[in-house]
């Protein structure tokens, strides 16, 4: 026999692997946030450059037509080139040039394009204007490329940060709230690309999983719950069905949308559409299950006292155990939902991931969704890309934490109910 | 005449039709005792004329192309006629409508019929999926011998084109995919099992009710997050610090390998097995604990040679669960894994697994004719079948261990 005392050093021993376990977790959770909001947050602005721009009637306009549609077709691109030599008129030779036009995105010419296209009377005047900075500019001010690195080892050069210098010395450049990432769709240019596109297909997607597989979801249980005989082989069939399709990986259902959805009923391809009704299938047993745990907590007294009053069963069931049940089959739509608004896999095997630049105008429109996004952006190398990775996984997280947080709420309001 | 156009009048009507006999039947209640209340006289015009004429206009859409195709192109006759059913049928019942006739009953048939045929989805569903792996896979296995693609060793699906291309042979053999899935999903285990397992013990046997509450909300977010950001944290912060610290140790390992992912899956399952185990370690019964410290054991005597042995089917299967969890997860292996076939049980080596090939077969150009692109439904069968039986296995089991204290 061991004596006390070690039976008791290990009696701690063995308390000490537990908590040891549990501060494991979270602290790779903590980790897991840290890392994703360090990366992520400098996303949240952009760099903005002051243009010193001349909105020249002879590059624009020569032939003093004010007709949008010849001026459309004018050198925009030239115009901005001849603003940054406003700026810096000391630089000379064509290779040093090259170069300082790179310090701008190439959006500048796009957003100079639409000031004329509002305002045809600015023609002949000189304005100042912020125009988005490049990728490389953008990530230097915001602290992501080290200054004093050796010039060969960082991507800006001696003379870039020259240039740089100057400008921030004359406080014509600064960092503004990044409206580019919530307004524009894809773009091979970090600095111009934004997830509006996976924004407007997460929410299609999820709106045509909602309509689908709540009201089949919520009559399942409440056939199976309810209404449907006891011992009967085909309801246990039913059953056993939605069991093991909770625990189908999701990858399969990307293939059954293929097959089917794709092939068989040749409905578009990448379209949120087809996203949502293959996350329905998914998302169905996922309501199923806890909506009749709701419907089973129900305290078999409410349903008898309607009965025992005269009601009958259709009656007691949808105006008396329906009604309490409701926020906890809530709560369960809710969670299911979210982790549909999560599920990338079998998106991307329905063409939901491509670069997709145009806003999608409906639900067959060629969309990505967020998750999607971030496999996509994942993938890239550069650091603007990374940078804005880690910012769509915050967005995503948020609409997670609101949508779960609404789930507890409408869970405590259940248990009140029921009690 | 749009489609959107008909079912809109529809609708209408049958709004107008329910105020309708909503009227009849009230205007009778003023004078005698009805069976049923009128809402239900209301809502069975509404609902059978509906469902008769939407059954109408189904099955003209079925069979127009069959038996009547020159009237196919007129749209508009079909919304006359849908009207006119509709306008019958509500006319009918109708009719029908006086002090004796049992409305309720029939609306409240209706409503069981409509509840038993959304339970059935979830059968059509699965139908779905065994047809549409199954006929593909088939159409593989016509092309591919079904020996060669469960026991081949070599995996490299990209067909050549021409005769003497270098590096793409063609081959399906799954082995190398089989055995890096089962590598990564026991490196997952050998994270989350123990882990999991610990921190369901303290929670259940330890923890006062205070921390419990605390605690078990912050585990379960690792449940919530999303598969891609684990994926995400793999490429960013996993796999390089697993890179720096093996050439630290002087070892060179691929920036993707076996082990980032494993590891990270890991991280992912954790709640997974701490709230199974959890379930199952409160459900061993309270006089078992209390015999073994009655007797003068400590707690972790108790824990360690009563509850767990009592508890040990339960566990099994909730492990159980927690493998086809792993095995059928996408995104972390497809961004933390690689794509590489190799056959190894290295995990500092990149490995790749059955879901990542069946995306990376998928995801791109498509011709259902190659032998390529079936072969994702080949692996999609062996999936299926994987986790079917894991998760059949674990759930009976469970249930079996369930009984047993029941």
């Amino acid at each position: 026999m061991n004596n006390l005392k070690s039976r008791i050093a290990k009696e701690k021993r063995f308390k000490a692997y537990g908590i040891i376990s549990i501060t494991t977790a979270l602290t790779l959770l903590t980790i897991l946030f840290i890392s994703i909001f360090s990366q992520g947050y400098t996303a949240f602005q952009e760099t903005r450059i002051q243009l010193p721009v001349y909105f020249d009637q002879e590059i624009l306009d020569p032939n003093k037509t004010n007709d949008w549609n010849k001026i459309k077709k004018a050198n925009f691109n030239g115009l901005v080139k001849q603003s940054i030599r406003n700026l810096f008129p000391e630089v000379s030779g064509r290779s040093n040039k090259r170069k300082l036009y790179k310090i701008i995105s190439s959006s500048a010419e796009y957003q100079i394009r639409n000031i004329v296209n509002n305002d045809l009377s600015i023609i002949g005047s000189k304005q100042n204007i912020w125009v988005l900075a490049d990728d490389d500019v953008d990530m230097l001010i915001k602290g992501n490329i080290n200054r004093n690195l050796p010039e060969n080892e960082r991507r800006i050069d001696d003379q870039e940060l020259m240039w740089i210098e100057y400008l921030e010395s004359e406080n014509l450049i600064k960092k503004v709230f990044n409206k580019t990432l919530f307004t524009s769709g894809d773009s091979s240019e970090s600095e111009q690309s934004g997830i509006l596109v996976a924004l407007l297909g997460s929410l299609y997607a999820l709106l045509i999983t909602l309509v689908l597989s709540f009201p089949i979801g919520i009559a399942t249980a409440v056939y199976l719950e309810e209404f449907a005989p006891k011992d009967n082989k085909f309801v246990d069939f039913i059953e056993v069905n939605i069991n093991n399709l909770a625990a189908v990986p999701s990858i399969i259902f990307g293939l059954l949308g293929l097959a089917i959805f794709l092939n068989f009923f040749e409905m578009p391809r990448s379209a949120p559409l087809v996203g949502g009704m293959v996350l329905s299938l998914m998302t169905l047993p996922r309501i199923i299950i806890p909506a009749r745990a709701a419907l089973k907590s129900v305290p078999p007294s409410i349903r008898e006292g309607a009965l025992g009053l005269g009601a009958s069963n259709v009656q007691a069931v949808f105006n008396h155990v329906l009604p309490i049940a409701t926020p906890g089959m809530l709560t369960g739509t809710i969670i299911g939902m979210a982790q549909a608004l999560g599920e990338s896999a079998p998106l991307l095997i329905i063409g939901m991931v491509a670069f997709i630049v145009d806003i999608p105008q409906g639900f067959t429109d060629p969309a990505t969704t967020l998750p999607v996004q971030i496999f996509l952006w994942a993938d890239t190398p550069e650091r603007g890309f990374v940078e804005r990775t880690a910012a769509v996984i915050m967005v995503l997280l948020i609409f997670l934490v609101l949508m779960n947080s609404l789930a507890i709420y409408l869970r405590k309001k259940f248990e009140k109910n029921i009690t | 005449m749009n489609m959107t156009v008909i079912l809109i009048t529809l609708v209408l009507l049958a709004a107008s039709s329910y105020y309708v006999g909503l009227k009849k039947s009230v205007s009778i209640q003023k004078s005698e005792k009805l069976h049923s209340a009128p809402i239900y006289h209301g809502s069975l015009i509404a609902i059978y004329s509906l469902i008769v004429s939407l059954l109408f206009i189904s099955m003209w859409r079925l069979f127009e192309n069959y038996l009547y195709p020159e009237f196919s192109l007129s749209k508009n006759l079909i919304f006359f006629l849908s009207l006119l059913v509709f306008l019958i049928t509500a006319l009918i019942v109708f009719l029908k409508i006086e002090k004796n006739f049992r409305a309720r009953e029939k609306v409240e048939n209706i409503i069981e019929i409509f509840l038993l045929i959304c339970s059935t989805v979830a059968i059509l569903i699965t139908i779905g999926i065994l047809l549409s792996v199954i006929f593909e896979a088939t159409r593989f296995f016509s092309m591919v011998p079904i020996t060669d693609f469960l026991f081949g060793t070599h995996w490299s699906p990209q067909i050549p084109i021409r005769e003497d291309q270098v590096g793409s042979s063609g081959a399906f053999g799954a082995i190398p995919l089989f055995t890096g899935t089962f590598l990564i999903a026991f490196i997952a285990m050998i994270i989350a099992g123990p882990i999991g397992l610990m921190s369901a013990i303290y929670m259940s046997e330890y923890a006062t009710k205070k921390t419990r509450d605390i605690i078990k909300p912050l585990t379960e977010i690792l449940a919530g997050i999303p598969t891609v950001v684990y994926g995400f944290f793999a490429v960013i912060v996993v796999a390089p610090f697993i890179r720096s610290s093996g050439e630290y140790f002087g070892l060179n390992i691929a920036s993707e390998s076996a082990l980032a992912a494993g590891l990270v899956m890991g991280i992912m399952i954790i709640p997974f097995v701490s709230s199974i185990s959890d379930d199952v370690i409160n459900a061993v019964p309270q006089n078992l604990k209390d015999g073994s410290l009655g007797v003068g054991a400590t707690k972790s005597e108790t824990i360690v040679k009563v509850i767990i042995p009592a508890a040990l089917p339960g566990i099994i299967g909730g492990l159980l669960l927690a493998i086809s969890r792993a095995i059928g997860e996408t995104m972390i292996v497809v961004m933390a894994a690689g794509m590489s076939a190799n056959l190894t049980a290295n995990p500092l080596e990149a490995v790749t697994t059955v879901t990542v090939q069946i995306l990376v077969l998928l995801v791109g150009d498509q011709e259902f004719d190659s032998p390529k692109t079936l072969a994702a439904f080949a692996l999609g069968l062996v999936l299926f079948f994987m986790t079917l039986i894991l998760n059949y296995v674990a759930l009976n089991i469970v249930r079996k261990y369930r009984e047993q204290y029941e």
